[in-house]
């Protein structure tokens, strides 16, 4: 069978009676033994993925049309970053240090994805404790970049986009603490969402840094990046930094737009002129430029805009998160769960040294209230860069995808490779990051569009508009 | 402000506090690392922030109650809360001796 590429082919063809959900179960672990070699996935929950399928095939036997009205992604294959507790299914954040953990319960979006119709395929590889740029901080090995085995697939939700570019699933959920979502999609040509700080909930997902993780999701089509969001977002009275939101959104003009209203032509596109300095690779830099192209060509405005402490964002994100790292990873202790401390990889105990150094007497003011306070100047540029337009068109990583082990000695060169995607981060704005061509050397290129908090709707309109236009 | 030159007893100092049992190479090589990482962050000295105030988190929000209920569906019971250790007794948690002097 030609496996669906989308939620809609996915749903249709199983109310078509073209495929069952078992068949579908089959064709996707089929792919996924047949690209073991990329160490997607750490866990494949086979036994769990054929009993979802069969309750799948029961509803739409028993309800028809109906059964997808009350389990809106009824069908839909999902893996998760292993960072997603998943009860009795084994989640290891990607470090020996979980190795047995088997959860005793299960994360808020893992619960609201189950309640609606999805089939679990498994827990994806990623960088250890999402502690990475490039897939290579796993304890199980570094996962392959799906067009260049030698190249990185970018980190740290790795295993989540490479399952999604060679279909191993249809949707992947990850999260994005410093680009994790944004920058693997970027280097394995899917689309990658991240949301605004406070639309989806953390509970049950393995902390790394608590003020920036955001919840997101892997897929190829703008509207089922859209779909899954619907099912995940909202408030869970677990993680009380979650806040419901209306749509429609209301742009700066005051317009209200909505799904229907395909009209994008009042947005403005701003382009940030320090995302476009010494240091980006200039195929990088003039394949965005020809995004906002197309963009101008379906007459959106572009105009440019400054964020003029964007390159400070490195320096304030590298202290702000390696101290939330170190708090958030004290807890592992071996006594209730898990191992002790000694196997901690190596990534893990120099975040832990650094943000320990960081809010160590002394140091406090010097760096960490240093940072926050830059932290502020930082959000008062988007603050002001988005009463002048809707949303922001720029590069996602600095350079295409590099090859493994080039960066692995370099912690310095490894971290700056975050220069492009933390900024939003430290504001807890939305990212959408969408593929658009390819490098000489073959290797997926893209952009990442940003808006203001909670301005997701305005996101995915662009998307999609970008996505009739070029495909 | 304190520039770099971090020592090797700072070094050992921040892994104790942070429960980190470190090699001798291990020590030296992020002794090394922190200070051209630290090097790095001292940029932020170019900006003025005299009259900022720090930001902790972006939500806005602040005091989210709720009230003080339990929900019995959602507590772990004895038994599953215990499932993950590797060392129990009679219903604990065993934990390794702190304090042994009297």
């Amino acid at each position: 069978m030609d496996t669906p590429k989308s939620i809609a082919e996915t749903q249709n063809g199983l109310l078509a009676r073209k495929f069952s959900a078992v068949e579908l179960v089959d064709s996707y672990l089929k792919t996924i033994a047949e690209n073991k070699d990329m160490k997607a996935y750490i866990t494949i929950s086979d036994e769990r993925a054929y009993q979802d399928a069969k309750k799948v095939d029961k509803l739409i036997a028993d309800l028809g049309k109906k059964a997808f009205l009350e389990f809106p992604l009824l069908g839909v294959t999902v893996s998760h970053k292993d960072l997603f507790l998943t009860k009795g299914i084994r989640t290891t954040a990607g470090s020996k240090v979980l190795d047995n953990y088997i959860p005793q319960y299960s994360a808020t979006v893992v619960k609201k994805l189950e309640d609606s119709g999805t089939i679990l395929i498994g827990k994806t590889n990623c960088d250890a404790w999402a502690h990475g740029a490039s897939g290579e901080n796993s304890d199980y090995g570094p996962t392959k970049n799906p067009y260049h085995k030698e190249y990185v697939p970018g980190g740290s939700s790795s295993g989540s986009a490479v399952a999604v570019a060679k279909d191993m699933t249809l949707i992947s959920t990850g999260t994005d603490t410093g680009g994790s979502i944004r920058q693997p999609a970027n280097f394995c040509g899917v689309i990658g969402f991240k949301p605004t700080y406070g639309a989806v909930s953390r509970y049950g997902i393995i902390a790394m840094a608590s003020s920036l993780d955001s919840v997101g999701h892997f897929a190829k089509r703008v509207e089922d990046i859209e779909k899954v969001f619907q099912v995940t977002r909202g408030e869970d009275r677990k993680d009380a930094t979650v806040k419901n939101f209306q749509f429609p959104l209301r742009l700066r003009s005051g317009r209200a737009i909505s799904n229907s209203q395909k009209n994008t032509k009042k947005i403005t596109i701003g382009i940030p002129k320090e995302y476009f300095i010494e240091g980006i690779d200039k195929e990088v830099a003039k394949n965005v430029l020809d995004a906002a192209k197309v963009f101008e060509n379906m007459g959106i405005n572009l105009k440019e805009v400054s964020l003029p402490h964007t390159k400070y964002a490195i320096s304030v994100y590298y202290i702000v998160q390696s101290a939330e790292v170190s708090s958030n990873l004290a807890r592992y202790d071996g006594i209730r769960y898990g191992s002790d401390r000694h196997s901690f990889g190596e990534e893990a105990k120099r975040r832990i040294m650094l943000g320990t150094y960081v809010l160590s007497a002394g140091y406090y003011d010097a760096y960490y209230l240093k940072a926050m306070q830059v932290r502020s100047k930082i959000i008062q540029d988007f603050d002001e860069a988005f009463e002048r337009v809707d949303a922001i068109l720029a590069p996602v990583c600095p350079t295409p995808p590099f090859k493994m082990g080039e960066k692995a000695g370099n912690p310095l060169q490894m971290y700056l490779a975050d220069i492009l995607t933390v900024a939003a981060n430290l504001a807890g704005i939305p990212g959408l990051a969408m593929p658009f061509n390819f490098s000489k050397a073959g290797l997926p290129l893209g952009f990442q569009l940003l808006g203001k908090r909670f301005s997701e709707e305005t996101l995915f309109n662009l998307g999609k508009s970008f996505a009739e236009q070029t495909t | 402000m304190h520039m770099g030159n971090i020592t090797l007893e700072e070094v050992a100092h921040i892994a104790r506090l942070a429960k980190l049992s470190l090699t001798k190479k291990e020590k030296e090589k992020f002794r090394d690392q922190l200070e051209k990482i630290i090097g790095y962050f001292n940029e932020l000295n170019e900006v003025d922030t005299a009259k900022v105030e720090p930001t902790s988190q972006t939500t806005g929000l602040n005091n989210i109650f709720r009230s003080d209920e339990t929900n019995s569906e959602e507590c772990l019971t004895q038994e599953e809360a215990l499932s993950q250790t590797e060392s129990s007794y009679n219903g604990y948690f065993k934990v390794p001796l702190i304090i042994d002097k009297k």
